[in-house]
């Protein structure tokens, strides 16, 4: 399988103040399409940095992020706005649904920066809400909904745009063990049936465990 | 949808959204209320016209001029028509029931004011009868005057009991036109004044020129002046609209507060939006974060927070609108009759308070548009409000 994404010598360091503060050191990495890997280490690691620069939210001090043949790093803010609708979904840990939109209009969110017409649209909320096995809650809002179910909202959410790659940062740190194994099924099952490549960010081994492939980081270093 | 989600972001505290939108309609009402009163001070200048030349006393508006000067006048190369008038003053049922009361030349009222509209048969009444009036129509409307009722009145500055028979009522061509003047033949006072006080016989308050070019105005009113130079009672000529202006100069500086006022809040409603979009932006930097990782341009943001501001305040906008004609029709029943003949919302009013309301919606939401852009996204996704 080729590489949809390229990570090579990357480093990223933060500001404080006068102070810099290195979060990655020289990471190389490689993921092969359809791959589903899952970052792991100890907190302050970098691997929700790592998962942040491959998801084109933040940028490399040095070295380059290239995703889909793209060096995300070299695009302006506004095409890499443009990028990330078209080519990423993010997960987070916390849902981050729209309060005041329903599960429907919070998937269809993304798309409406797509050119599908409303039917189109329409048509897509409603498949892949039935993918997360939420056909029956469209009308409800995050706050009718358990921390499950809202985060198979976010996932829908997240894969309704059909996006090359899915970066999910700690997917299951806000539920509980049974809530995060349909979570884990249903990342399994997008990678699997859909052949979604994923990368995502855990502490958990057990949900680790479900990925194909782990990468420890450690002090802003892959071990 | 993204409107939707612009509208229920927009009521998402109600509360405060409901105190910020009441905020702005109270300020809107303040400022259509101090505009109105400004307008209402200007109305004389608004219904100038600019063929119509004043023709006074040139040391003070309150000395007469002598009525022989009228066919020297109307012999001036470029004058149309001359009228004259008379202000009467005194007391119609008691002394707090003040609107105009002139003296007039019932055969060129209506060459000159033309904006005076009336049944011509009445006119023709009303310039038969010498002791018979014409009132406004919005004067008939507050005291139940109708064709052919006495109105009694103690002179003051024409001392004696006068009655007065309405044998005519004008309705103003426009809102602009003052509706609540009273006009008396001149002749019925100037007989009087020849019985009582002879020696106040044969004179008039001011003359009202019509002139065929308005272009001409200064040479017509250098003309005039130049007949009476030197002889007892110089004339000052002015047009109408200077005449006006020269009313109200003295009350400029309390015109000035007033203006000075309604801009001031303005600038309340501003900061009280300000205030409201800050806390509202602040509390969803994540959610702006969130839709920026989903692929929402800086533009879009820009959009979104800037739209919830103006949507807040064109409601205020419109619901300060809706209720400032019914405060200002209040406003103005409180206030002593005649103190504002035309006191009406002008469209000037309603188009500034919604331009304003407008722009003030943009205005407040630079500050939480250029905070949510600046906030990075990785911040923004860890930030907690």
């Amino acid at each position: 399988m080729p590489n949809i994404v390229e990570i090579q010598s990357v480093s990223k360091s933060y500001k404080r103040d006068s102070l810099t503060i290195p979060v990655l050191q020289n990471i190389d990495l490689n993921i092969p399409e359809g791959e589903f890997l899952a970052l792991m280490g100890p907190s302050g690691s970098g691997k929700s940095t790592l998962l942040n620069l491959i998801a084109g939210i933040d940028r490399p001090s040095a070295g380059s992020v290239i995703v889909g043949g793209i060096n995300v790093g070299t695009l302006n803010e506004t095409a890499l706005a443009a990028w990330r609708s078209s080519h990423v979904g993010f997960i987070f840990q916390f849902y981050n649904l729209m309060p005041v939109l329903t599960a429907f209009e919070n998937v269809e969110l993304p798309l409406h920066l797509t050119k599908l017409s409303k039917k189109e649209r329409n048509d897509h909320v409603r498949k892949v809400l039935d993918i997360v096995g939420l056909g029956d809650r469209m009308d409800h809002y995050p706050n009718q909904l358990s921390g499950g179910q809202q985060q198979r909202v976010a996932i829908a959410r997240a894969i309704a745009s059909d996006p090359t790659i899915i970066v999910a940062d700690e997917p299951t740190g806000d539920l509980d063990k049974t809530s995060a194994g349909e979570i884990m099924t249903l990342l399994s099952r997008l990678n699997s049936e859909l052949g979604k490549t994923i990368v995502m960010v855990t502490h958990d081994p057990s949900a680790a465990e479900r990925a194909h492939t782990q990468r420890h980081l450690d002090k802003g270093a892959l071990a | 949808m993204l409107i939707k989600l612009l509208i229920k972001n927009s009521l998402r505290h109600k509360l405060r959204t409901m105190l910020t939108i009441v905020g702005i309609a109270i300020a809107v009402i303040a400022f259509g209320l101090l505009r109105t009163v400004v307008t209402a001070w200007y109305a004389g200048i608004e219904a100038s016209a600019a063929n119509r030349l004043i023709v006074r006393q040139s040391v003070s508006f309150i000395f007469t001029l002598p009525y022989a000067y009228r066919e020297q006048i109307a012999r001036v190369p470029g004058v149309e028509t001359v009228s004259f008038f008379n202000w009467f003053g005194g007391v119609y049922i008691d002394k707090n029931q003040f609107f105009a009361r002139m003296a007039c030349d019932p055969n060129t009222l209506l060459d000159v004011y033309p904006e005076f509209i009336t049944d011509k048969t009445d006119f023709e009444n009303f310039k038969k009868e010498r002791n018979s009036c014409i009132v406004g129509s919005k004067l008939a409307e507050q005291y139940n005057l109708k064709i052919g009722d006495v109105m009694n009145m103690d002179g003051d500055i024409y001392p004696g009991q006068w009655q007065f028979t309405v044998r005519a009522i004008y309705k103003p061509r426009d809102k602009t036109v003052d509706a609540t003047q009273m006009f008396f033949h001149w002749a019925y006072l100037d007989e009087r004044m020849k019985q009582d006080s002879p020696g106040r016989d044969g004179q008039i308050g001011w003359y009202v020129v019509k002139i065929k070019d308005p272009g001409q105005s200064a040479a017509v009113s250098e003309y005039i002046d130049g007949l009476f130079k030197n002889s007892r009672a110089e004339t000052k000529t002015e047009t109408e609209k200077a005449f006006q202006q020269g009313f109200i100069a003295a009350s400029s500086a309390f015109i000035s507060a007033m203006n000075g006022m309604s801009f001031v809040i303005i600038g309340i409603i501003m900061l009280v939006l300000g205030n409201t979009m800050i806390m509202s932006a602040r509390e969803r930097t994540r959610e702006y974060a969130v839709l920026r990782t989903l692929g929402f341009s800086n533009p879009f943001i820009m959009v979104f927070i800037s739209g919830e501001s103006i949507f807040i305040s064109l409601l205020g906008g419109a619901l300060g609108l809706l209720l400032m004609i019914p405060f200002v029709n209040g406003f103005e029943s409180a206030m002593p009759k005649g103190w504002f003949p035309i006191f009406n919302v002008a469209n000037s009013t309603i188009v500034l308070s919604m331009v304003c309301t407008f722009l003030i919606g943009v205005l407040a939401s630079l500050f939480p548009i250029q905070r949510a852009l600046k906030t990075k996204i990785v911040d923004g996704l860890r930030y907690i409000g």
